[in-house]
This record gives structure tokens, C-alpha cells and sequence, in this order.
């Protein structure tokens, strides 16, 4: 069988355990990045119990098609993903490229969404600032709302673009041979962190676009 | 330390592959779970509106976690940790809610 690249480090004693040293690795990171996100969700909550009407309110202005839509690509991706690991595991090289790829095209595909609804929101002058505009009712709250969001959408934005270049980078990798069935830990983590960014993405749809919204 | 191929490759194969059929079941279920979590949207559960969509939320993250991050079958260490991160997060949340639904919320700006 052929070896590409073993790379078992010296102060392993077999590949086996630093597999499982890598795999804990990242989910000591991953329980990390729950608590940055568990911030958010918590102040969102509290707020959502105490202003119910005016999230309500707030909730129903934004754009319960896209945001299907994103968390529809979304779900898919982790599905071009978990291939990719399983490619990468059973030494299908072209498999993993093309999976690889594949996860990278949906998340781009979520990003330009995103962007598209952000301004539709700039456009109904929803952005909090100046130039925000509301009933007069639940102005403050609205506002709360809105803020929350950017800062919730806007954080998991930035966790999509920063999986996207690594991702970018491992394709570039695997496009030259370098993973295989002794050496695809890089491809198993990345899979982790993405899958995570998914999880965050089942949280915020249904909390800022669903809960109150009827 | 020198290791042989044999060695190798032995051990490298003890890593357990999930079969891609599974995979395509737990998406089916992700599916499954998306058209129920808007459906639920527009129904009217009385005051459990809520808890049914966190726990649609919960199913799908519990899929994702078990098969996708292939956490049914890690060492329990990874497993460990990860049911670690998930108590942490009810911790935050469920002692802060409680504070705040015993006082009946943040008090208004006047």
C-alpha cells in the first residue's frame, strides 16, 4: 500500500492516539467558541423574555425566505463536508477535491445571501444607528432586536469566511496528494469546526427568525 | 522511535468510517427536521411555541453532533468534553433566565 504522507509524530507512540489527541484538540476549541456564541444567545434571551412584542415586531421584518434558504445550503454543506472526511478516509483523493470544493461553493453561496438580506435591511432602514427607523411603539426594542442580530449573524458570518480560506487551503493541499487514509486529521478538524459553524446557524435561524414571529 | 509500516497501518485502520448511506439518512433527517421547524412557526402549540422549536433546534444539532462530527463514535474523552461544553452553555443560560424570569424580566427604560 502506499504511504503519501505519514506523518506520525516522534512523541506519539502510534498514529492512533495522535488522531485522538487532534480530535480533542478541536473540541476543546469548539466548546470555546459555544460559550462565545452562548454570550449572545444569552443576552438575546433575556431580552426576548422581556420584550416580546416588539421582537415579535422586529422578527417579522426579516426575510423568512432567504434565511430558509441559507439554512437549507447550510445543512447541505455539512453533507459535502462529512463526504469529503469520508473520501479523505478511504483514500478517494478526487472525492475529497471534489467535496472539498463542493463545501466551499455552498458557503460562498450562504455568504452572498447573507449579504444580499443585510441590505435589504439597510434598504428598510433597519440598521441600528441614526438612521434607524421604526414604529414608535418599539423603537428602543427594535433597535435591541436588530443589534443582536448583526452581532449574532455578523460573528457567524465571520466564522463562514474564516472556514472558507482554511477550507480554500486544505483543497489546494489535497489537490496536490497530500491527505490519505494515515493522514487526513487537518481534513477531520476542519470538518469539526464547519459542522459547529452549521450547529451555531440552527441556533440563530429559528431564535431571531421564528420564535416570535407569530 | 522507529515504527513499522505494519504497525502503520494497523493502527491507522482502527479508525472507524462511517458508511455514507448514514450519512444520507441523517441529512434526510436534517431535512425532515427544517420543514417541521418552519411548519412549527405558523402552528399554535399554546404556551409551548417555544420549547417545540428549541427542541427541533436541539434534534438537529444532536444529528449533527452524532454522525456528522462523528461523535457516536469517538473516544469518550472527545465526548466527554464536548457534553461538558453543552452543560457549561445550559449553566449560563438556565441560572441567568432564572434570575431574570423570577423578577419578571429587565426592568423598562423609563
Amino acid at each position: 500500500m502506499a504511504h503519501h504522507d505519514s506523518v506520525l509524530a516522534p512523541y506519539f507512540s502510534n498514529i492512533e492516539q495522535q488522531r485522538e489527541v487532534n480530535n480533542l484538540g478541536m473540541w476543546i476549541f469548539l466548546i470555546t467558541e459555544v460559550m462565545l456564541f452562548g454570550g449572545i444567545f444569552l443576552a438575546y434571551s433575556v431580552y426576548l423574555y422581556s420584550y416580546p412584542e416588539a421582537f415579535g415586531a422586529a422578527s417579522r421584518e426579516l426575510n423568512l425566505y432567504l434565511s430558509t434558504a441559507n439554512t437549507f445550503i447550510l445543512l447541505c454543506s455539512s453533507l459535502t463536508m462529512a463526504l469529503a472526511v469520508h473520501a479523505a478516509q478511504t483514500d478517494k483523493q478526487r472525492a475529497l477535491v471534489l467535496f472539498l470544493v463542493l463545501t466551499i461553493v455552498l458557503g460562498t453561496i450562504f455568504l452572498g445571501i447573507k449579504a444580499a438580506e443585510y441590505y435589504e435591511e439597510f434598504q428598510h432602514n433597519l440598521i441600528p444607528g441614526p438612521l434607524f427607523q421604526f414604529e414608535e411603539a418599539y423603537l428602543l426594542q427594535a433597535q435591541l432586536f436588530f443589534s443582536l442580530y448583526f452581532a449574532a449573524t455578523g460573528l457567524h458570518g465571520v466564522h463562514m469566511i474564516i472556514g472558507g480560506a482554511i477550507l480554500i487551503y486544505l483543497t489546494l493541499k489535497a489537490w496536490r496528494g497530500h491527505y490519505s487514509s494515515l493522514n487526513y486529521d487537518a481534513i477531520e478538524n476542519i470538518g469539526l469546526y464547519w459542522h459547529f459553524v452549521d450547529i451555531a446557524w440552527v441556533f440563530i435561524f429559528p431564535l431571531f427568525y421564528l420564535m416570535e414571529r407569530t | 522511535m522507529a515504527h513499522t509500516d505494519q504497525q502503520q497501518e494497523e493502527s491507522a485502520h482502527v479508525h472507524h468510517v462511517i458508511p455514507i448511506r448514514i450519512y444520507l439518512l441523517v441529512f434526510a433527517g436534517l431535512m425532515i427536521l427544517l420543514v417541521l421547524t418552519v411548519a412549527a412557526t405558523f402552528a399554535d402549540f399554546g404556551g409551548f411555541d417555544r420549547v417545540i422549536t428549541l427542541a427541533i433546534a436541539a434534534a438537529k444539532a444532536a444529528l449533527i453532533m452524532a454522525y456528522f462530527m462523528h461523535l457516536r463514535y469517538s473516544q469518550p474523552l472527545s465526548i466527554v468534553f464536548a457534553g461538558v461544553g453543552i452543560i457549561w452553555l445550559l449553566i449560563l443560560l438556565l441560572i441567568t433566565l432564572s434570575d431574570y424570569l423570577a423578577r419578571g424580566g429587565v426592568v423598562p427604560a423609563s
